[in-house]
């Protein structure tokens, strides 16, 4: 079922959410029955930002009866190694590119969006506004206003189709979406991870080493549904609906919801292949969805 | 020292069939054949989960599969024979505990590095608890090579414990932490011993944290070489969560595809934090 979305023709509407898969350490792990099969129609990169990090302290990761909390903390190369080192190899991939990044300041985004604009290599670029804005604390991608202000500012300086990726602590994610494509976002991409935390067993101390994390898998689920229908109706640009899914009648559900693409997140680490069975399953009959893969 | 490939590990999730199950104390080894993956090196690990009834134990967990470092691989005619040591420690655990012959394991792998085998040095394998296994298998792999000789210490905190490696005729030096076998007290005591004694060894250990890090300062104490199994909370166990890293010289390293075996020398401390199985 091959979907058009910003201008590129993809073969399927199955792509991965960005910082779940690490598609050139998997290309080392299973060699050429990775690429002959793609999991996904376009490849989401790690989010990069203008510096390197080195991610949070460890322990990054608690386990929930239906999904995890993270608190990686954006480790990556910083742009400039990101450019030199990684981009010919992601280039590679059977699949058209879209670069996450996220900046910590307008200047900082604007500084990556132009070393990127250039690259033909980069089909899309997806804004990860689940960061602050330092001056007024707000999440860029949870407030309408802010993130208006912060798209308007980006768009002059990329011709690349720009996906928003909205933060899901707001009551009115259509309003977010709706400025983000007032101001000239070509798609948006939601739900990112809820902000939660975990005790560290038998203490009142928190488990993860950066205090608190991002909740994802099926205990999202719902929530990313609901976020999706009032997005995708309040809308024109096509939407990436993503949380929680595990099978193609989840996938089948974010798209009757409105989504042109739904991505596999948490999916991902329980099932390295969690992309090509979900897209498969949305190629068979409906009849069979009583039995979803 | 040799440097072997990593086997490359078949893309995505099999089924496996659990062909044996054996206790031994505290803990169960379930045999597993493997019709489609390549033959492991020792210290390389699988990702496994049950394909029903995962979750629904405490706190509604396991979600994610179990990263477990195989025991033992023996080629067969019909796939490899794969053997799982592990103990019920968690959710995760205590799921795989419950799983009997003819029933199925949703495995994928080998992941990671494995041990480097250093052939001009003399291998000293030290196993604490429920990290036999990856010493088992290095230890059968040890047994395959011409002229090698080494020497195998384990330590258990009971006799009961110490059964498991019994599971597989491993010949070895005991120490148990209640004295009911072997040598009363720690590992670590009979390592240093015989380290101290034949410095021309190379270290390999895997076992609880505390075991490690008094592995790695007694082996930097005395120049030798030591390469340390670890362990660490892990989603994917492919590179793809970013979850497992543990600190290193060189800043935060995935377990998972630059380890589980790290050289000691790359340590300031073995002491990470545990996750829950």
């Amino acid at each position: 079922m091959p979907v058009e979305f910003c201008g590129i023709e993809l073969e399927h509407p199955i792509v991965n959410a960005s910082g779940t898969y690490d598609a050139l350490a998997a290309r080392r792990v299973f060699g050429d029955a990775f690429e002959r099969n793609f999991p996904f129609s376009a490849y989401v990169s790690k989010t990069i930002t203008l510096d390197p990090r080195a991610g949070n302290p460890p322990p990054r990761l608690w386990e929930l009866g239906q999904g995890m909390i993270n608190s990686i903390g954006l480790p990556n190369k910083g742009l400039v190694r990101f450019v030199e080192e990684d981009l010919s190899e992601y280039a590679t991939l059977p699949a058209p590119l879209i670069v996450s990044v996220m900046g910590f300041s307008v200047d900082e985004l604007i500084a990556i969006l132009e070393a990127l604009d250039g690259r033909d290599e980069i089909a899309a670029l997806e804004l990860n506004f689940s960061c602050p804005n330092v001056k007024t604390g707000n999440i860029v991608g949870s407030d309408p206003v802010e993130c208006e202000a912060m798209m308007t500012q980006l768009r002059a300086h990329s011709d690349k189709p720009m996906i928003a990726k909205l933060a899901p602590s707001t009551s009115r994610p259509d309003l977010v979406a709706m400025a983000a494509e007032s101001a000239g976002a070509d798609a948006v991409s939601l739900i990112n991870t809820l902000p939660g935390m975990a005790f560290a067993p038998g203490t009142s101390r928190p488990w993860l080493g950066a205090g608190s994390g991002g909740i994802s898998g099926p205990a999202v689920r719902a929530v990313a549904l609901g976020q999706v229908v009032r997005v995708s109706t309040s809308v024109r640009i096509p939407v990436i609906g993503m949380g929680g899914v595990e099978n193609s009648r989840d996938a089948q559900q974010l798209l009757d919801a409105g989504a042109r693409l739904v991505a596999v997140g948490t999916e991902n680490f329980r099932d390295p292949a969690a992309g090509n069975r979900i897209s498969a399953g949305l190629a068979q009959p409906a009849e069979s969805a009583a039995n979803p893969d | 020292m040799s440097v072997v490939a990593r086997p490359q590990a078949p893309f995505g999730r099999r089924i496996v069939h659990v062909t044996d199950r054996r206790v031994a104390g505290p803990y169960v080894a379930l045999t597993a054949r493997d019709r489609g993956g390549p033959a492991p090196l020792a210290g390389q690990f699988y990702m496994l989960m049950t394909p029903t009834t995962w979750g629904g134990g405490a706190d509604g967990r396991p979600y994610l599969p179990r990263a477990l470092s195989f025991a033992r691989a023996v080629s067969t005619a019909d796939g490899i024979a794969l053997d799982f040591l592990f103990e019920g420690v968690g959710p995760g655990t205590d799921r795989l505990m419950e799983v009997g012959v003819g029933d199925e394991l949703l495995i994928a792998g080998p992941f990671g590095n494995g041990f480097a085998l250093d052939g001009e040095r003399w291998p000293v394998l030290v196993a604490g608890g429920i990290g036999l296994a990856p010493i088992v298998a290095l230890e059968d792999e040890l047994r395959e090579l011409d002229g090698v000789r080494a020497t195998t210490f384990v330590g258990m905190r009971s006799i009961d414990h110490a059964s498991a490696a019994g599971l597989y005729e491993l010949e070895h030096e005991l120490a148990t932490e209640d004295g009911s076998a072997g040598h009363q007290g720690y590992v670590t005591d009979l390592v240093k011993a015989h380290l101290e004694e034949h410095a021309e060894s190379t270290v390999y250990a895997c076992g609880p944290a505390a075991m490690l890090e008094a592995v790695r300062v007694l082996c930097a104490e005395l120049g030798v070489p030591s390469q340390l199994a670890m362990e660490s909370g892990m989603a994917c166990g492919f590179g793809a969560c970013y979850g497992c890293v543990v600190p290193t010289k060189d800043g935060f390293t995935r377990l998972c595809v630059d380890g589980p075996v790290l050289d000691g020398s790359q340590l300031d401390t073995a002491l990470i934090s545990g996750a829950p199985h």
